[in-house]
């Protein structure tokens, strides 16, 4: 499309293409001279308060003890999720009004509140009601919020995983007398993960960024809480710290969602199955109105 | 006068209405900053500067895949507590990690924006550019009189999920104490024993923030949809 927008360049708008690349490179070398010599004043570009990521104690420590927190908590809140969902997702698409009735209004009422405030009430909820220590509430809490949020969000992606698929398929299974439950587990939600599966690893992404909510706030021990245990240990080498942690947070979710679009093209290609392919934006874009998702946001 | 125990009692001395006012606040402002933000990066994405092209793409692949959490930290402890920036705060802490916040919200949120966007204009019909270009409009008027209008009346549904996820994202702020509603929830409840009920008040407070979007939103952009 991008091409479709303008016209071949001729010498003029070749010229203007230069001058604003100029102009461009003329501020962006002005910000990042900014940024470089205030940082240098403050003395944050010391070697001393780089040199802990050159050795291996930082990392075995701090960074890494930290990403394996945040890969158990996204992971197994995941793992929860997933299943929950899938019974949410096909229980809003069920033919009993007492089944779909309740199962939207929990979808829709957990995809509307913030995922901080279902952490927070976790957190609490473990401290006063239940026996678990006080060292794994955090980690607790941070699963619990992750799993009441993702899973309804995961219920829409599978509901429109299964609404994607065409009717021809559950009528076809009708027409061979298998009953619903049959239809279901054999036919539809077979077809249905493969569609559902680059939206599902996009979702991925959002968890994983969202366990950092946990590091800030809730004091769990994961890879952002880190940065800041680091930065007090190595002398205020806040910078430092925090540009490594992005770093290991961008590289993972590049990779992730590198995955998803991979998958999707590698699926969207294949034609085997009859249904379409949904990546995360088509599955935001067919749920209910109302509380929306925002694709990966 | 023998006061009958009120179940809302714990609300005294919080000011829960102020706390949700922040809420809105901060959802506001940064909902219109992303949007501006968004468009000029969709603008340099679309456009025909190599480099501008190469720095929007490279923007939103980066910040998309930072937590929001990391943005405003370090909004707060980089670029206020490391380099001084203070964004004409002054010396009020609470007004510079607010408008820290928003800034850190704005350059997130808008690189979902300009993915929304730019999925906008794929749906604007090729003959339509084409069309312009053949009258002889130059870039900026086949993007801002013709190209863009018709995409941002797609785009008024994905945009919507886009503000709802804002204001749910608004309690990252939560993480450098700008007094929104998360933080006071995290105060009463660990102040008052309440819990269950604390927590309801604070859910039905998003609920009445989110959902009206959604739907008042969704018929918008059902509205104004071009036929096609």
């Amino acid at each position: 499309m991008s091409s479709v927008l303008y016209d071949a360049q001729g010498p003029r708008a070749k010229q203007r293409n230069v001058l604003f690349t100029g102009v461009f490179l003329v501020a962006a070398a002005a910000l990042l001279w900014w940024v470089f010599s205030s940082l240098s004043d403050k003395g944050q570009l010391d070697w001393e308060k780089w040199k802990p990521f050159v050795g291996t104690e930082a990392w075995t420590t701090y960074v890494l003890p930290g990403l394996e927190n945040t890969l158990i908590a996204a992971g197994v809140a995941m793992l929860i999720a997933l299943p929950l969902g899938a019974v949410l997702g096909i229980a809003r698409l069920s033919d009993h009004r007492w089944v779909r009735v309740p199962a939207g209004m929990l979808v829709e009422f957990f995809r509307a509140i913030p995922v901080l405030i279902l952490m927070i009430f976790g957190l609490a909820l473990y401290s006063e009601y239940s026996n678990v220590g006080s060292d794994d509430r955090p980690l607790y809490a941070v699963i619990t919020g992750l799993v009441l949020y993702n899973a309804s969000v995961l219920a829409e992606i599978v509901r429109a995983g299964i609404l994607s698929l065409p009717k021809g398929q559950t009528e076809a299974a009708h027409a061979i007398g298998l009953r619903k439950t049959q239809t279901m587990v054999s036919i539809l939600l077979p077809q249905a993960v493969t569609a559902m599966l680059p939206a599902i690893v996009s979702q991925l992404v959002v968890i994983v960024k969202d366990t950092a909510l946990g590091g800030a706030v809730l004091t769990f021990p994961e890879l952002l809480a880190s940065a800041n245990t680091m930065s007090a240990y190595y002398g205020a080498n806040t910078i430092a710290s925090f540009t490594v942690v992005a770093v290991i947070f961008v590289a993972l979710n590049f990779s992730l969602t590198t995955f998803a679009g991979w998958l999707e093209k590698r699926l969207r290609s294949r034609k085997k199955s009859s249904g379409a392919v949904l990546s995360a934006d088509d599955a935001a874009a067919q749920g209910a109105p109302g509380a929306g998702t925002g694709a990966t946001l | 006068m023998e006061a009958r125990e009120n179940v809302f009692d714990f609300l005294e001395g919080y000011d829960l209405l102020g706390a949700f006012w922040v809420t809105v606040q901060l959802t506001l402002l940064s909902a219109v900053g992303s949007l501006v933000w968004g468009t000029v990066l969709t603008a340099m994405r679309v456009g025909p500067v190599p480099l501008l092209r190469g720095f929007a793409t490279g923007y939103v692949n980066v910040v998309r895949n930072i937590p929001l959490t990391v943005i405003i930290l370090f909004a707060s402890l980089g670029l206020s507590q490391t380099l001084g920036v203070t964004l004409g705060g002054g010396d009020n802490f609470d007004t510079i990690n607010f408008r820290l916040a928003v800034l850190g919200l704005v350059a997130y949120t808008s690189a979902f924006v300009c993915e929304a966007l730019r999925a906008g204009i794929n749906t604007v019909p090729v003959g339509q550019a084409e069309a312009a270009r053949a009258l002889g409009l130059s870039f900026t008027q086949v993007l801002s009189l013709v190209v863009l209008p018709q995409a941002f009346r797609a785009v008024v549904g994905p945009m919507a999920n886009v503000l709802i996820a804002l204001t749910k994202n608004t309690t990252v702020a939560a993480a450098i104490g700008v007094a929104e509603a998360a933080t006071l929830m995290k105060e009463m409840v660990e102040n008052e024993a309440q819990l269950i009920l604390i927590s309801a008040v604070f859910a039905f407070g998003f609920v009445c923030l989110t959902l009206p979007t959604g739907m008042v939103l969704g018929w918008v952009g059902k509205k104004v949809a071009v036929k096609r």
